[in-house]
């Protein structure tokens, strides 16, 4: 059994735990969610062995480098990161139903990597270029900062479909209180903020050793730039202009639409940044 | 207190020293340079010209829309940036410094019994005897504790992390220091390029913005170029070995590859491209298929040769690093001319991956490439950068200070003790400068030693 195998049957196991963590919504069933945490961790165990695994072969095809070279290693890593998140945020806060908003997410990722008709799993050498121990430092952070915005973005969504009034029947009403929801969009906001932050810097002195620019405005630069921009605002915001809630939910929903701009939209235009 | 200077009542000052204006300010940041990502930057005016239409173009040339990020109304942009930067850390540094350093520390008692979550137990000890094992404990625990006998018992203060509340303006001022380090990098430095090949030595680079010459003040050898493949063709390492030499004397040698570049006084050679130079001298074989008899000809670039068996002559036309035949490249390709005894030419590619490719022409003779001396060039990126240190303490302190500003806080505790006839109320009640939910658990903490004690 190669990588490969182990990461597409890591896809069906996410695909089972998001789908048991709707049906503990849908149906109110806690047990379901309990279930649904367990199965994602299996989830997250055969995202992480799928990873070592690949990272092993590829030394025995005697290429030899970390699994974060190409869009398919790049969406692996972005549902590890996710799970990673997503799992340490629902043990801090011990709230379960938040699981409908996280895992689909964790699920879409993994799943775009295995199905997408452009995104090949096969295993490539490094050009030159990539060749070098900040290409990991930069990969890391990048990622985990995207899956803080990621998980934020779900948060974010469950805040504005939260309705105002309590309707005791109505299901959208079993989400946690809105200070609560509130909170964790910041939560996620900050710690995304944080390793974006560091993402670029490390992305900017590997460029700097790489090629003697740490800033050459590439539209992959610029995006992740304008990226940080966005989340930056939304902290002052709610710092110092006391934004809360709905208009915050707003600001990281559009936050997340740049990084997905910056992760997909990007390789569609000219620069250096072919595939990550 | 507030505002006592004069111009801190300006409106200028005021202007700048609103948050309103910086959240404005990085809108617009983030807005506009969307436009560079879609638009190419630094290409050819015939580019733009053909590309968006007469009227577009002198628009967007006016703009400096194909330099945007140098364009003075980006710079503009940036140093409106700085500007609130300054003034708004100003501003509010003397606020937030009063309260990291006061005159007196003010335990107010009121602020702390109006908390709604506090950690409440009760303790069948006396009060002094609280009291003496509080103050150990909590001594020990903070260091610093006021304590203070209130109406009906007494109450335990204790402050922590107020420095923390610097956080932010370290961030900021990793800003400036960063903004502050590419602006000495673009007056005090330079970036060149400069193409060596195997065996020659330079002393001067190719500004790449003006195309200015620029002196190195040393002498740069490249001995020798490499580049190896993976058995799928695609590249796997460029290696440039350099010496330099000073007043004669050789100082240094070193391989630089990709991602590991060659510093000497403050100047850095980074490996960015390679090429063949033009080949001199190559040795022809010229193969009679049919009588499999085979003659060596040596032949240098222009020359022109007189072919055996009385079958015209051959011209060394030149070398190319890559040609293109009916959509495929080829690669490094020798091309020559054949012009047969009634003055016809035929064009001969020999490409170097494929040593018979002349075997398809079906001529009287194939023409293959026997040996050839091939020399590569080296080409180096060479940049003089005095500004990277600062933008890189910039880095690290940007780094520490969101650490600060996001998972640290200034956080203040008050344990009171009630006294009562035969059981002692204590309450633990905190504050955190961030609303957080962490100050609940550390409160819950903080009450369960104290109860268990
Ligand atoms: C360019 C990017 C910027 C970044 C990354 C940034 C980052 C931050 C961060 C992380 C905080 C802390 C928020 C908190 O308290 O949790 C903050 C606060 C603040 N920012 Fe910025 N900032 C930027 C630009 C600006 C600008 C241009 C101004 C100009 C007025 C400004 C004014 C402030 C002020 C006054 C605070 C509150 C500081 C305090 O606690 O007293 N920021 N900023």
């Amino acid at each position: 059994m190669d990588s490969s195998m182990v990461l597409s049957i890591t896809t069906f196991v996410y695909g089972f735990a998001s789908f048991l963590y709707i049906g503990s919504w849908t149906f109110k069933k806690e047990l379901m969610a309990k279930l649904g945490m367990i199965i994602l961790i299996l989830g997250f165990a055969g995202n992480t062995f799928g990873i070592l695994m690949r990272w092993k072969e590829s030394y025995e095809m005697g290429y030899g480098h970390a699994p974060f070279s190409n869009m398919y290693e790049s969406l692996v890593f972005f549902s590890w990161t996710m799970a990673f998140f997503y799992i340490f945020v629902e043990y801090k806060y011990k709230e379960r139903i938040i699981g409908v908003f996280g895992t689909p997410l964790i699920f879409l990722a993994i799943a775009y990597a295995s199905l997408a008709p452009n995104i090949h799993d096969k295993i490539t050498p490094l050009i030159p270029a990539l060749k070098s121990n900040w290409l990991i430092a930069h990969v890391i952070t990048c990622f985990l900062g995207y899956a803080g915005f990621a998980v934020g973005f779900g948060f974010s969504i469950m805040y504005l479909l939260k309705p105002e009034k309590k309707k005791q029947k109505f299901f959208w009403s079993r989400l946690p209180s809105t200070s609560i929801i509130d909170e964790l969009v910041y939560q996620m906001v900050i710690f995304g903020f944080l390793f974006l932050t560091i993402g670029i810097i490390t992305g900017s002195v590997w460029a700097n050793s790489a090629w003697g620019t740490y800033w050459s405005w590439d539209p992959k630069e610029t995006w992740s730039l304008i990226t940080w921009f966005i989340y930056a605002i939304l902290l002052h915001l709610r710092m110092m202009r006391g934004w809360h809630g709905k208009r915050i939910a707003w600001v990281s929903i559009i936050g997340f639409m740049a990084v997905l701009f910056t992760y997909f939209g990007v390789n569609y235009l000219p620069g250096l940044h072919s595939y990550l | 207190m507030k505002n006592k200077n004069i111009y801190t009542n300006n409106v200028v000052w005021q202007f700048f020293a609103s948050i309103k204006l910086a959240v404005v300010i990085l809108f617009f940041l983030a807005a506009t340079s969307i436009i560079g990502t879609f638009i190419p930057q630094n290409a050819s005016s015939a580019f733009y010209y053909q590309k968006y239409g007469e009227i577009i173009y002198k628009i967007f040339s006016i703009l400096n829309i194909f330099d945007m990020y140098h364009a003075w109304w980006f710079l503009m942009l940036l140093g409106l940036l700085i500007i609130n930067l300054i003034v708004c850390s100003i501003n509010r540094l003397n606020f937030v410094w009063k309260i990291i350093f006061p005159e007196n520390i003010v335990f107010n008692v009121e602020r702390f019994r109006k908390i709604k979550e506090k950690y409440k137990f009760v303790s069948k000890k006396n009060i002094n005897e609280l009291k003496g094992q509080y103050k150990t404990f909590l001594e020990k625990k903070f260091k610093k504790v006021i304590i203070k006998n209130t109406e009906n018992g007494v109450a335990f203060f204790i402050e922590t992390k107020r420095w923390t509340r610097l956080g932010a303006y370290i961030v900021h001022f990793s800003i400036l220091l960063l903004l502050f380090g590419v602006i000495i990098g673009s007056l005090f430095g330079f970036k060149g390029f400069v193409q060596i090949p195997e065996g020659k030595t330079i002393d001067t680079v190719k500004i790449r913005k003006n195309s200015k010459i620029q002196k190195l003040g040393f002498k740069v050898k490249c001995n020798k170029f490499d580049v190896s493949f993976y058995d799928n063709g695609s590249p796997a390492e460029y290696k440039s070995n350099i010496t330099i030499f000073e007043n004669k004397k050789q100082i240094l040698i070193k391989d630089i590859i990709v991602n590991d570049p060659l510093k000497y006084k403050g100047i850095t050679f980074y490996q960015s491209s390679y090429g063949t130079t033009s080949i001199k001298q190559v040795s022809i074989a010229i193969i009679n298929p049919r009588t499999k008899k085979t003659y060596i000809k040596q032949i240098s670039q222009g020359q022109e040769i007189i072919l055996p068996e009385k079958r015209g002559k051959f011209v060394f036309y030149k070398f190319v690093n890559s040609y293109n035949f009916h959509g495929h490249n080829l690669g490094e390709t020798f091309i020559g001319k054949y012009i047969d005894n009634n003055e016809k030419a035929f064009k001969i590619i020999i490409p170097l991956k494929f040593p018979l490719f002349d075997k398809m022409r079906k001529g009287h003779f194939i023409f293959k490439i026997k040996e050839l001396e091939k020399k590569y060039y080296t080409g180096l990126q060479v940049t003089k950068d005095p500004g990277v240190w600062y933008v890189y303490a910039g880095f690290i302190f940007m780094i520490i200070g969101c650490w600060i500003t996001f998972f640290l806080s200034h956080q203040s505790f008050c344990i009171e003790i009630l006294e009562k006839e035969k059981n002692n109320n204590v309450l633990v009640s905190g504050i955190s400068h961030r609303k957080t939910q962490n100050m609940k658990i550390k409160i819950t903490k903080l009450g369960q030693k104290l109860m268990d004690m």
